[in-house]
C-alpha cells in the first residue's frame, strides 16, 4: 500500500568536521533563543521545472521542498526561518558560492541552499549547509529518488542539517499513526490513520465500520499493533501498513489491549482480561508462544519496555490507586516508582532510556509529564482539562498526545486533537490532522 | 425613586438567582448519591419492572445496595427467560486514561456477572464486554454526565 522507498545517498563532499563551526544550537534549553537560519529556495532550471512540474502537478519543486524543510526547523522550535523576501541572493548563485556578508547582515548564522535537477527521470537533490558567520561550508549531500517522493526529501534535509547543527538525529522523515475520529461524542466513529510527522499524506487505513484504538509502531519495521472491535470481540491486532494484511494476536478467550512492541519489534506485550481482572502478557511473534508476566488480582495494563528490553513498566491500582511500576521483563522485581500526588497513567520508556513520560490526573487536571526511571525528578510539561498518552519522538526530544476538550452546558463542543511538546516542556502545539485525532504513535526514521 | 427601585429589582433578580440555583442543587443531589447515579434518565428496561443498568463510583466496582437490587430483578427475569442471553457492557467515565477505564469497564461488568451467578445465571448466559470510555450516553464534561457513564448495562443478546 504504501510503497517503500529506497533512496541513495552519495556523499559530494565530506563536511570539515574539524573545522571551527562558530554556530551551535542548544538544544537542553528549548525554545528560548531559536537559531536564525536562512533556507534558500532550492535552484532548478526551466527544463527542470517544466518537466516536474507536469509529473507532479505542483510548480517550483525547489521551493516546496525548501518550505518542507523550513516549516520543519520552525515547528522544532529550535530554529528561526528568516523571512525570505530579505535575502539578496539568487538561489542558484548562492549555492555555488553564498556571499556572506549578505547573509550575515539580515542576522542569518546558518544558511541551507540546493538545486535540484531531473536525469533519467530520477529527481537529484543536493543541497548544502553553510556556517555564514564562520564563512564555511558545514556539509554537503546529494540525494537521487523518484520524483513523487519530493516530500521525504525535504524531511531527509531537515533531520541532516538538524543533526549536525544539534549533534542529535532528526525526527522529520517519520510518520504518525493515530485514530482519526468524527461524529458526536456519545456515537463516535474512528478509523486508523497514517500520516507524515508534518500532517501530510493523510491516509486511511480502516474504513470506521469498527472500533479501532491505541495503534503502535513496531520501531523496526512498518508494522503496527492496535486494538479493533471487530465483530465486536476486543482483540489486538497486527497490522502491515505495506500490505494491508492484518491478524489478530494469540487466541484469547477475552479481551486484549493496550498492545506495545518489544524494542527488537519480536514481541507484543499486552494485557489480557479474563473475569474480570486484567495482567500482563506478551506474545513472540516468531512462535506465537505466549507468556503471563504478571499475576495479581489489581489491573495491571499499558505496559511499555525500556529500549534494551530488560525492563517494563506499566500501569496497576495495586496500591488502590492507578500507579506507575517497573519491572524486569520475566515479570520479577515489581517496584512501585510514582509517589506524587494524584494518579498516574499510561507510562512510555524514552527511547534514550533515561525517562519515562506519562499521564497524570491530579485535583480534576490531566499532565503530561516525564520521570526518571527510579520515579525520581519528576517534571510535568503540560496541564490540560483532558490529555494522555504520550507517545515518544524516535530521537526521544519530543513527545505527542492527544488532548479532548471540555463540552458546554448542553453537551457541546467536544474536538479531540494531536499536540506535541518539547521534552523541556516548551514549544507546545497543536499537530494538524484532516479530522479530528487521538492516540498518536510516532515511527522509527524511516531512513537512517 | 430610581435607586431605590433598582436596588429592588437587584434584590429580586437575586432572590430569583438563589432559588434558581437551589432547584439546580437538589435536582443533582437528588440524581445522584455519593457520587453514584440514582436517577433514572437514562434507564432502560428489559421487562416491566427490570432496569437494565447499574451505576458505579469513580474509579469503583463495588455494586451498591441499588446495583445489587436491579440485578436480583434481572436474575429473576432472565430465570423465567432462559432462552435469552445477555451481554454486560461496562464503561467508564472520560475522565481517566483510555487503556486503564479498558480495564475498568470490564472490572465493572464482571462485577455484575457474578452477581447475577450468585443468583443462579449460568456463566453461558452471559458475555462481557468493556466499552471503556468510548461510548458515553451523556456527553457532558460534569460530575453528573459522569455519574451516568460509569455503567454496567445489561443487554439481550438474542
Amino acid at each position: 500500500m504504501i510503497k517503500k522507498i529506497k533512496l541513495s545517498i552519495i556523499l559530494l563532499i565530506i563536511a570539515t568536521a574539524q573545522s571551527n563551526a562558530l554556530i551551535e544550537v542548544d538544544i537542553t534549553r528549548g525554545n528560548l533563543d531559536p537559531l536564525p537560519i536562512a533556507v534558500s529556495p532550492l535552484s532548478a532550471d526551466k527544463d527542470t521545472n517544466e518537466k516536474l512540474t507536469k509529473e507532479l502537478k505542483i510548480d517550483k519543486v525547489g521551493q516546496e521542498i525548501s518550505s518542507v524543510v523550513e516549516n520543519n526547523l520552525r515547528n522544532s522550535g529550535l530554529f528561526n526561518p528568516l523571512n525570505k523576501d530579505a535575502f539578496l541572493q539568487k538561489p542558484n548563485i548562492a549555492h555555488l558560492k553564498p556571499r556572506f556578508e549578505d547573509w550575515s547582515l539580515i542576522k542569518a548564522q546558518a544558511l541551507i541552499t540546493g538545486k535540484v535537477t531531473l536525469k533519467d527521470e530520477k529527481l537529484r537533490v543536493e543541497f548544502r549547509l553553510w556556517d555564514v558567520l564562520a564563512g564555511k561550508e558545514m556539509m554537503a549531500l546529494a540525494f537521487t529518488t523518484v520524483p513523487s517522493n519530493w516530500r521525504r526529501v525535504g524531511h531527509i534535509i531537515t533531520d541532516k542539517v538538524y543533526e549536525r547543527l544539534t549533534g542529535e538525529k532528526g525526527y522529520f522523515d517519520t510518520r504518525i499513526i493515530y485514530v482519526a475520529e468524527e461524529g458526536p461524542k456519545t456515537k463516535r466513529i474512528k478509523k486508523l490513520a497514517i500520516m507524515d510527522q508534518d500532517g501530510s499524506n493523510t491516509k486511511y487505513l480502516t474504513l470506521g465500520n469498527e472500533l479501532v484504538l491505541t495503534p503502535r509502531f513496531n520501531p523496526t519495521n512498518q508494522m503496527v499493533t492496535y486494538l479493533s472491535y471487530f465483530r465486536n470481540l476486543p482483540r489486538v491486532y497486527l497490522l502491515d501498513i505495506e500490505t494491508g494484511i492484518q491478524e489478530v494476536v494469540g487466541d484469547f478467550p477475552g479481551m486484549t489491549f493496550a498492545p506495545r512492541f518489544s524494542p527488537d519489534g519480536k514481541k507484543i506485550i499486552m494485557s489480557f482480561a479474563m473475569d474480570g481482572n486484567s495482567d500482563i502478557y506478551t506474545m513472540n511473534l516468531e512462535n506465537r508462544i505466549v507468556e503471563r508476566i504478571t499475576n495479581h488480582p489489581s489491573i495491571d495494563t499499558s505496559p511499555s519496555y525500556s529500549p534494551d528490553g530488560k525492563f517494563i513498566c506499566f500501569n496497576s491500582d495495586r496500591s488502590g490507586y492507578q500507579q506507575i511500576y517497573v519491572m524486569k521483563a520475566d515479570g520479577s522485581k515489581v517496584k512501585r516508582i510514582s509517589f506524587g500526588k494524584g494518579l498516574y497513567g499510561t507510562p512510555v520508556w524514552s527511547p534514550r532510556g533515561d525517562l519515562i513520560a506519562f499521564t497524570k490526573l491530579h485535583k480534576g487536571k490531566f499532565y503530561i509529564g516525564v520521570m526518571r526511571t527510579d520515579g525520581s525528578g519528576e517534571r510535568l510539561l503540560t496541564e490540560n482539562y483532558y490529555q494522555e498518552a504520550p507517545s515518544w519522538s524516535p530521537n526521544g526530544r519530543v513527545l505527542i498526545f492527544y488532548r479532548e476538550t471540555k463540552t458546554d452546558s448542553e453537551g457541546k463542543g467536544f474536538s479531540a486533537k494531536l499536540w506535541s511538546i518539547d521534552l523541556t516542556g516548551y514549544n507546545e502545539r497543536m499537530v494538524n490532522t484532516e479530522s479530528d485525532a487521538s492516540d498518536p504513535s510516532w515511527s522509527s526514521l524511516l531512513s537512517n | 425613586m430610581n435607586l431605590s427601585k433598582f436596588f429592588k429589582n437587584a434584590f429580586l433578580v437575586m432572590l430569583a438567582c438563589l432559588v434558581l440555583s437551589a432547584c439546580a442543587t437538589k435536582k443533582v443531589q437528588n440524581q445522584m448519591q455519593g457520587d453514584v447515579y440514582t436517577g433514572t434518565e437514562t434507564v432502560e428496561y428489559l421487562a416491566s419492572g427490570v432496569p437494565d443498568r447499574v451505576f458505579f463510583a469513580t474509579n469503583e466496582s463495588v455494586l451498591t445496595t441499588a446495583s445489587r437490587d436491579t440485578l436480583r430483578k434481572q436474575a429473576e427475569w432472565l430465570r423465567k427467560n432462559s432462552k435469552i442471553n445477555v451481554v454486560l457492557e461496562g464503561h467508564a467515565d472520560e475522565r481517566g486514561t483510555r487503556e486503564y477505564n479498558l480495564a475498568l469497564g470490564e472490572r465493572r461488568a464482571n462485577a455484575a456477572k457474578d452477581y447475577l451467578m450468585t443468583y443462579g445465571i449460568s456463566a453461558n448466559r452471559i458475555s462481557v464486554i468493556s466499552y471503556g470510555k468510548e461510548r458515553p450516553v451523556d456527553s457532558g464534561s460534569n460530575p453528573l454526565a459522569w455519574s451516568k457513564n460509569r455503567r454496567s448495562v445489561t443487554v439481550k443478546a438474542n
